[in-house]
């Protein structure tokens, strides 16, 4: 009997010498936002980041979804904390409570909010985005694009964030168009706004009835029908966050990118040098987080001219020449 | 201002918005008037939606598409008739029970069989019939919606099936005295409400979005119950709430930008409905037995 005991101690001791061994390999976990992976927007960039950074850098990864309605996204996160996770990833700005309390239960643990800001907490780092910048430069290619000299805009939930789309939109449109009209609609006041196509597709119609020629959204899944309603009427819709150009091609104009992506990995690269700091890093046209696609399928859809007036305005603003507000 | 509001735009507008939530109270309307509560109505327009595409992605035929959406909304409320009707568990809970399974199979389904979550790839959705002679077209499920409500104001109402399932549902030993086989009727109510069901879904998937989204009901099978409470549990009454809740949401949506604050514009759908349920409508009166298991 001692002995089995002897022999069960020295076991788990070898093995907790060589699960020891295991995380030297740098471990991150991803909680994504309500809509999931597959929304072909928000949540797909931040799993692309990670993607990338388990291939470049060579790091572990992991990516969970909340429940319905996301109540569980504390546990969550303090599930993958306890598990021993370096790098503990919120997606969205929903998570700036439940990130903030297990941030602090978890002090030796380094976390990371995208869309949100978290101050005092060395252990966090804040991700934010300056969507109105890349907001103005769609509003700009809108606004030289439209023939009816209306365009439109649809927003998911009715907050701040995603009235900076929508005011960055229409200075872009005003700045290269001043008489041009700018349509706005919002589908709901609660989170479930955002997977809301059939809502979508119907503010975006009625938006094409008012003259409207372009429509771009914010509004996470729902846009499916924006850009449904475009392919139906034969109009341009706009996607939002990742390039949606795809989805109905000849009818997406041009998509506003949020590489969410891109500001994953380098907060892991970070991460692996040793580099990490806790406090806000802005993402903008200059750090290249944000920006307007271009590809095969919108190729013969905005002219030379229109592309070298955007790429003109981003200098610009990147100079700082022209401020783009971010409120209302 | 007036004139862009007003408009037959509108009005189309509330039809295309009110006919997923005609089609789930319809089927409200045949399961309660049994005696059986169906809340489970939004997990079963959620299959029909996730139905619909599916089907329609596989075969390329919508009316495909709409047969998987019936079937699969039929499958749904077998469970929910199982459950509360030959294990007379409380109906609330299974409807409960099945709005969760509902929730957690197609957003399963979906990851699995068009490998992506969140959202379905975009479909074709029906061909749309033309009126004769003119530029207007209409989708042949609205058609089939209208076609649907006459029948069920018939049937309930006109015919023999109608007043047996109405007995079941006022009194089932009364009826069950006079040999009417009440679980029957009962289950068929129940299964009606599903196949009803599943075309609401279908309708909001395969004809209005013509893609499917993880949770896309967002609470329409809830909104189609007040429909029903709203419409006194008769078809007509039924219909008439459901394009009412329509209108309102279209007037709501094209209220917007005339710098009145959104939050506020949203309420104006539910306050109209509490103010016609007080003043025209006044006291709606469920089916006695409505929501109580029969034992013999």
């Amino acid at each position: 009997m001692k002995k089995f005991l002897i022999g069960i101690l020295v076991l788990s001791l070898l093995f907790s010498f060589s699960t020891f061994g295991y995380t030297a390999k740098i471990k991150v976990g991803i909680v994504y936002d309500v809509g999931g992976r597959g929304d072909k927007s928000f949540n797909d960039a931040a799993y692309r980041g990670l993607q990338e950074a388990i291939k470049r850098l060579g790091v572990e990864g992991k990516d969970v979804e909340p429940g319905e309605g996301g109540a569980n996204r504390e546990e969550l996160l303090r599930l993958l904390a306890e598990q021993g996770y370096d790098l503990v990833v919120g997606v969205g700005f929903l998570f700036t409570d439940a990130l903030t309390k297990v941030a602090k239960e978890f002090p030796n643990t380094k976390f990371a909010i995208v869309d949100g800001v978290i101050e005092g907490l060395p252990n966090v780092r804040s991700l934010v985005f300056q969507e109105h910048e890349g907001s103005f430069l769609v509003g700009a290619i809108a606004g030289l694009m439209t023939k009816t000299n209306k365009v439109g805009f649809v927003g998911g939930m009715d907050m701040a964030l995603i009235h900076k789309f929508e005011v960055g939109y229409r200075a872009g449109v005003k700045y290269v168009n001043p008489k041009a009209e700018v349509l706005v609609n919002y589908i709901g006041v609660t989170g479930e706004a955002f997977k809301d196509p059939v809502k979508g597709k119907e503010l975006a119609m009625s938006q094409f009835k008012q003259g409207a020629d372009i429509v771009y959204h914010a509004s996470g899944a729902s846009g499916e029908g924006v850009i449904e309603a475009a392919k139906e009427m034969k109009k341009f819709a706009i996607g939002v966050d990742s390039n949606q150009n795809w989805i109905a091609p000849g009818y997406v104009l041009t998509s506003m990118l949020k590489k969410v992506d891109v500001a994953i990995y380098k907060t892991v690269e970070d991460l692996v040098k040793g580099k990490f700091t806790g406090g806000v890093k802005v993402y903008g046209l200059k750090e290249d987080g944000v920006g307007v696609a271009y590809d095969k399928y919108n190729a013969k859809l905005i002219p030379d001219s229109v592309r070298k007036k955007v790429a003109q305005l981003r200098l610009d603003i990147i100079a700082g020449r022209i401020v783009v507000p971010s409120s209302r | 201002m007036i004139s862009g509001i007003l408009s037959l735009e509108l009005l189309i507008s509330a039809l295309r918005m009110s006919v997923p939530l005609t089609f789930a109270s319809l089927g409200g309307v045949f399961s309660e008037r049994g005696g059986v509560v169906n809340i489970a109505l939004e997990g079963i327009m959620l299959v029909g939606a996730f139905g619909a595409v599916v089907g329609t992605y596989f075969t390329n035929n919508p009316w495909i598409g709409l047969l998987t959406a019936m079937s699969f909304g039929f499958l749904i409320a077998l469970i929910h008739a199982v459950v509360s009707i030959t294990f007379r568990i409380n109906q609330i809970i299974s409807g409960t029970a099945l709005n969760i399974m509902a929730t957690g199979l197609t957003t399963f389904l979906s990851r699995l069989i068009f490998k992506a979550a969140g959202s379905s790839p975009h479909i074709e959705g029906m061909v749309q019939w033309r009126f004769p002679g003119t530029n207007w077209q209409i989708s042949p499920l609205i058609v089939i919606m209208f076609a649907v409500i006459i029948i069920s104001q018939i049937v309930i109402f006109k015919t023999r099936y109608g007043l047996r399932l109405r007995a079941c549902g006022e009194n089932p030993y009364a009826a069950d005295s006079l040999g009417v086989d009440v679980i029957k009727m009962r289950y068929s109510g129940v299964l009606i409400s599903g196949v009803l069901g599943g075309l609401g879904g279908a309708f909001l998937s395969l004809e209005h979005a013509r893609v499917f989204v993880e949770g896309m009901t967002t609470g329409r099978g809830f909104i189609a119950l007040a429909g029903m409470i709203f419409g006194r549990w008769t078809p007509l009454g039924s219909f008439s709430a459901c394009f009412l809740f329509g209108l309102a949401e279209a007037f709501r949506m094209r209220l917007e930008g005339f710098g009145i604050p959104t939050q506020f514009i949203q309420m104006i759908p539910y306050i109209v409905t509490m103010c016609v349920l007080v003043g025209v409508v006044g006291r709606a009166v469920a089916p006695a037995y409505d929501g109580i298991p029969f034992e013999k």
